[in-house]
């Protein structure tokens, strides 16, 4: 179940590539990435006459002819198909507002229940303080919409909650979940990363989960480094 | 003949820098600039919510900036809050750093600058913007490019760059101007001008120059420092 999920962050999340990383440098806003009319400007980037500068401060990565920065820092920005965690501040009458780590809150409309629910009683299925992870279905001005439909999405029950920097989830996942399978599987826990950086970590010991938690930190700390997988591997025996 | 400077520096010489970025977990963004003993930090917070709700601008994001000399950064203990002066130092820095933040992106936020002058010792504003421009980079706001600010001096007769706290208080011949001055790196846009002081129209042409060269300087100090910090 929760493998499903981490397919949906793949999909919707840039996932930072490990091998080829002598490729990238480090830019600052209006540094000029690249000359010449061959390239295309991506994320981050505006094109300048001949140059392609970057307007954001991160790693700069050339993929085909397309120049775009991978940001290094920075608030979440939502983005439709991202799966995110979010607590519960609010209901109306018609859904609930959610708390996703970014200016104005989200939307998860009553339709989105799998079963049926009385508007009185909204909170007979998420109270306010509630965990809760879903998709993001659309965003338009200062309005971000939720889905619950979908596979892993709903109310998240027990286990841990922490949050990491949202520019360091791509790392914590890694080349297609590469990173964030090889922490599942030793420590056996069930874990769920929201693109706004908030994570999930279950199992039923308190143990594992807060080995989970202590690894994860240890990668969100050292995403500069090549080769984390093995640094990862080195830390397990350690600990 | 050029005026000799109480600290011994020629008249183009800047203090030491230090620059120094992601000083502060807890913001999106933060760095520390120094200018000898002018110490500032500034932290970025943001896009978030704008309250009260009648500021939100439903075309733009708004740039909310707050400078602020803390009580023990001069010898006379300054009282704390905001005052007439920081007020409007806030006011100018954000002006200076508008031009360049691409804030359009951000309807209904704010973002949030935070500066706080440790140590004063003159020139507190254009540490606080050099300082301001690196952490915006840093909490990752889209931006044209970074702002780099020094300030001019003209003792007597004379132009200096990156005046201190001996050259503010000069007083003899003409007495002292302070010119502080804001850029956009590499460009020939001024985001920043103020004079306390009196100066002529024909030395202002010489004055730019002066801080074209020393901001040049400034800006790869600035783009060591975000830079660095990815390596360590």
């Amino acid at each position: 179940m929760a493998k499903k999920i981490n397919e949906a962050h793949e999909a919707g999340g840039d996932s930072v590539s490990e091998k080829n990383s002598e490729k990238r440098k480090i830019v600052v806003p209006g540094e000029v990435i690249i000359s010449g009319e061959d390239f295309l400007p991506g994320d981050g980037t505006q094109r300048d006459g001949e140059n392609i500068i970057a307007i954001r401060y991160g790693l700069a990565e050339k993929i085909g002819r397309v120049v775009k920065i991978i940001p290094l820092s920075g608030a979440f920005v939502p983005r439709r198909n991202n799966v995110i965690l979010g607590r519960v501040i609010d209901f109306t009458h018609s859904g609930w507002l959610i708390d996703i780590d970014y200016a104005g809150s989200a939307f998860l409309p009553v339709a989105e229940i799998p079963r049926f629910i009385n508007k009185n009683e909204l909170d007979q299925f998420l109270a306010i303080g509630d965990m809760v992870a879903a998709k993001i279905w659309s965003v338009s001005g200062k309005s971000v919409d939720l889905a619950l439909k979908g596979k892993g999405l709903g109310k998240l029950e027990g286990g841990l909650v922490f949050r990491i920097s949202p520019s360091r989830v791509p790392r914590v996942i890694g080349r297609e979940g590469s990173m964030i399978n090889l922490i599942k599987d030793k420590t056996g826990c069930n874990i769920t990363v929201g693109q706004n950086g908030w994570i999930w970590v279950k199992e039923k010991d308190i143990d594992s989960e807060i080995k989970a938690r202590k690894v994860i930190e240890f990668v969100s700390d050292k995403v500069y480094i090549d080769g984390l997988t093995e640094k990862v591997e080195e830390w397990f025996e350690e600990n | 003949m050029a005026i000799k400077r109480v600290s011994g520096r020629k008249a183009d010489e800047l203090r030491p820098i230090k620059a120094e970025v992601g000083i502060i977990p807890n913001a999106d963004g933060s760095a520390m600039f120094s200018f000898g003993d002018t110490v500032a930090i500034v932290a970025v917070y943001g896009p978030r919510q704008l309250h009260p709700q009648h500021m939100q601008d439903p075309s733009t994001g708004i740039l909310r900036v707050n400078y602020d000399l803390l009580s023990f950064s001069v010898s006379d203990r300054k009282r704390p809050g905001p005052s007439r002066r920081s007020t409007e130092i806030s006011k100018v820095i954000e002006w200076a750093l508008l031009p360049v933040l691409n804030i359009k992106d951000f309807p209904n936020t704010v973002i949030d600058v935070q500066i706080y002058i440790l140590q004063a010792d003159a020139s507190t504003r254009v540490a606080g913007i050099n300082a301001a421009s690196m952490a915006l980079a840093h909490a990752g706001i889209p931006m044209k490019n970074l702002v780099c600010a020094v300030a001019i001096g003209k003792l007597d007769k004379d132009l200096v760059v990156d005046v201190d706290k001996d050259e503010e208080d000069f007083e003899k011949g003409e007495g002292a101007t302070d010119f502080p001055i804001a850029k956009i790196a590499n460009s020939d846009e001024y985001t920043l001008m103020q004079l306390d002081g009196k100066i002529q129209p024909e030395i202002v042409k010489k004055a730019l120059e002066m801080a074209d060269k020393a901001c040049d300087e400034i800006y790869e100090i600035q783009k060591k420092a975000l830079k660095e910090v990815v390596e360590k």
